[in-house]
């Protein structure tokens, strides 16, 4: 019980996906001008990342073992359609789940968060219980990172910046004091 | 065409991705590597040339299967040829370089997720012939390695006072850890976008002094 907690707060806090591997950074950077947005972009992120801990799991016990050098291309396939699959049912089964992460679904599946989760998952080794709580402390920590980052945003907006400075180079140095302070987390587990 | 206009083409493909469309610094793709590889120069030029051999490779098979690929799958068959050469790097770097390999680890195989190299076989090889559909890889690729090396090597002299692994200052240097660290990685694109944006905002000025 304790080493899932461990789990699921490294992933959350201490190792961020966003803000420790870089990971998703284009949708991080892109859609964070609206908390609203931001936060529905979260959440069908960690839709999509659960879907994604269970098909690793399967290709990892009972496919990749036989066929390494798959590992790639299969994650990739398996995960974008498996996803679009699970769009449909939702989309048949609640109407208004979908509608809140609609647009999002096909844009997330060839994120590289969703990759990342595959090969780390992987990497590490993780069971399924294990991997479903790696991938939801991922999922929550590129919510938390897309919602910080979205909030302070909004705040810009009404400020006096000067012109040089707008945009993409501003985002990167607000999303850069976000990763300092996130990196105040390593210390959490440590004595 | 005259054979004269022809090679301006040319090299107008191959040198737009140097420079004018480079794809880091203007068009903002492929950051997750350029951000979380570049705490050294070395790491940033190997990730520079796998990226630039996965790129070539793949616009070369778009380019020639062009008229063969439907339509409606396109994105999924470009995928899959991108995969497979982005396998063929990760196992080569396993078996040539196996330290460089270690420390780029995950990020080598994440480069089938970069949208710089999707995005060059949607919008160029898919519609031009192998020659030029070269030229534009081969200048977005070194226009990528390029600015790696940009945010690699300050990162690497700040943050650990060396160039290459070589140390560069003495015993009394100190190195300013949080360079080499994520949130360097952020800081360092941020001041050169800035850089950047500085550049031709005041291109831009000084053209509309001339004009008036």
């Amino acid at each position: 019980m304790e080493n899932l907690i461990w789990i699921f707060v490294s992933a959350l806090l201490i190792n961020n996906f966003t803000l420790a591997y870089f990971l998703g950074l284009c949708p991080f950077l892109g859609v964070s001008g609206k908390l609203v947005t931001a936060f529905r972009l979260g959440l069908a992120n960690i839709f999509v990342m659960l879907i994604t801990g269970a098909c690793t799991f399967v290709l990892n016990t009972w496919v990749l073992p036989y066929a390494p050098y798959l590992r790639l291309i299969s994650f990739i396939i398996v995960i974008a359609s498996s996803v679009q699959f699970v769009e449909m049912a939702v989309k048949k089964l609640s109407p208004e789940l979908f509608k809140a992460l609609g647009i999002f679904l096909p844009l997330i599946t060839t994120n590289c968060a969703i990759l990342g989760l595959a090969l780390f998952t992987t990497n590490k080794g993780y069971g399924f219980v294990e991997g479903m709580i790696y991938a939801l402390g991922a999922g929550a920590g590129v919510t938390l990172a897309l919602v910080l980052l979205a909030g302070i945003r909004e705040e810009t907006r009404i400020l006096n910046i000067p012109n040089v400075i707008k945009g993409t180079a501003l985002n990167l140095i607000i999303a850069g004091i976000i990763s300092m302070a996130f990196m105040g987390f390593a210390g959490l587990f440590s004595t | 065409m005259t054979e004269l206009e022809n090679r301006s083409q040319s090299s107008e493909e191959f040198l737009k991705g140097l420079w004018k469309e480079n794809p880091v610094f203007i068009s903002v793709l492929g950051m997750c590597p350029a951000l979380a590889v570049t705490n050294t120069a070395i790491n940033s030029l190997a990730m520079g040339l796998a990226t630039t051999f996965v790129l070539v490779c793949s616009s070369i098979l778009v380019s020639l299967l062009r008229s063969i690929i439907p339509k409606q799958v396109r994105i999924t068959a470009y995928i899959i040829i991108i995969a497979t050469f982005v396998t063929v790097v990760d196992f080569s770097l396993a078996a040539f370089t196996p330290t460089i390999h270690k420390e780029l680890g995950a990020f080598i195989a994440l480069i089938v997720v970069n949208c710089l190299i999707l995005g060059r076989q949607e919008a160029f090889a898919s519609k031009n012939k192998v020659g030029l559909s070269v030229l534009d890889a081969l200048g977005m690729s070194l226009g990528f390695t390029f600015a790696m090396l940009c945010i690699g090597i300050p990162r690497e002299i700040l943050g650990s006072g060396s160039l290459f692994n070589m140390p560069l200052f003495g015993e009394s240097f100190e190195p300013w850890i949080v360079m080499i660290l994520p949130p360097g990685g952020f800081f360092m694109l941020g001041f050169l976008l800035l850089g950047f944006n500085w550049y031709t905002q005041r291109k831009e000025k000084n053209a509309k002094i001339l004009d008036a």
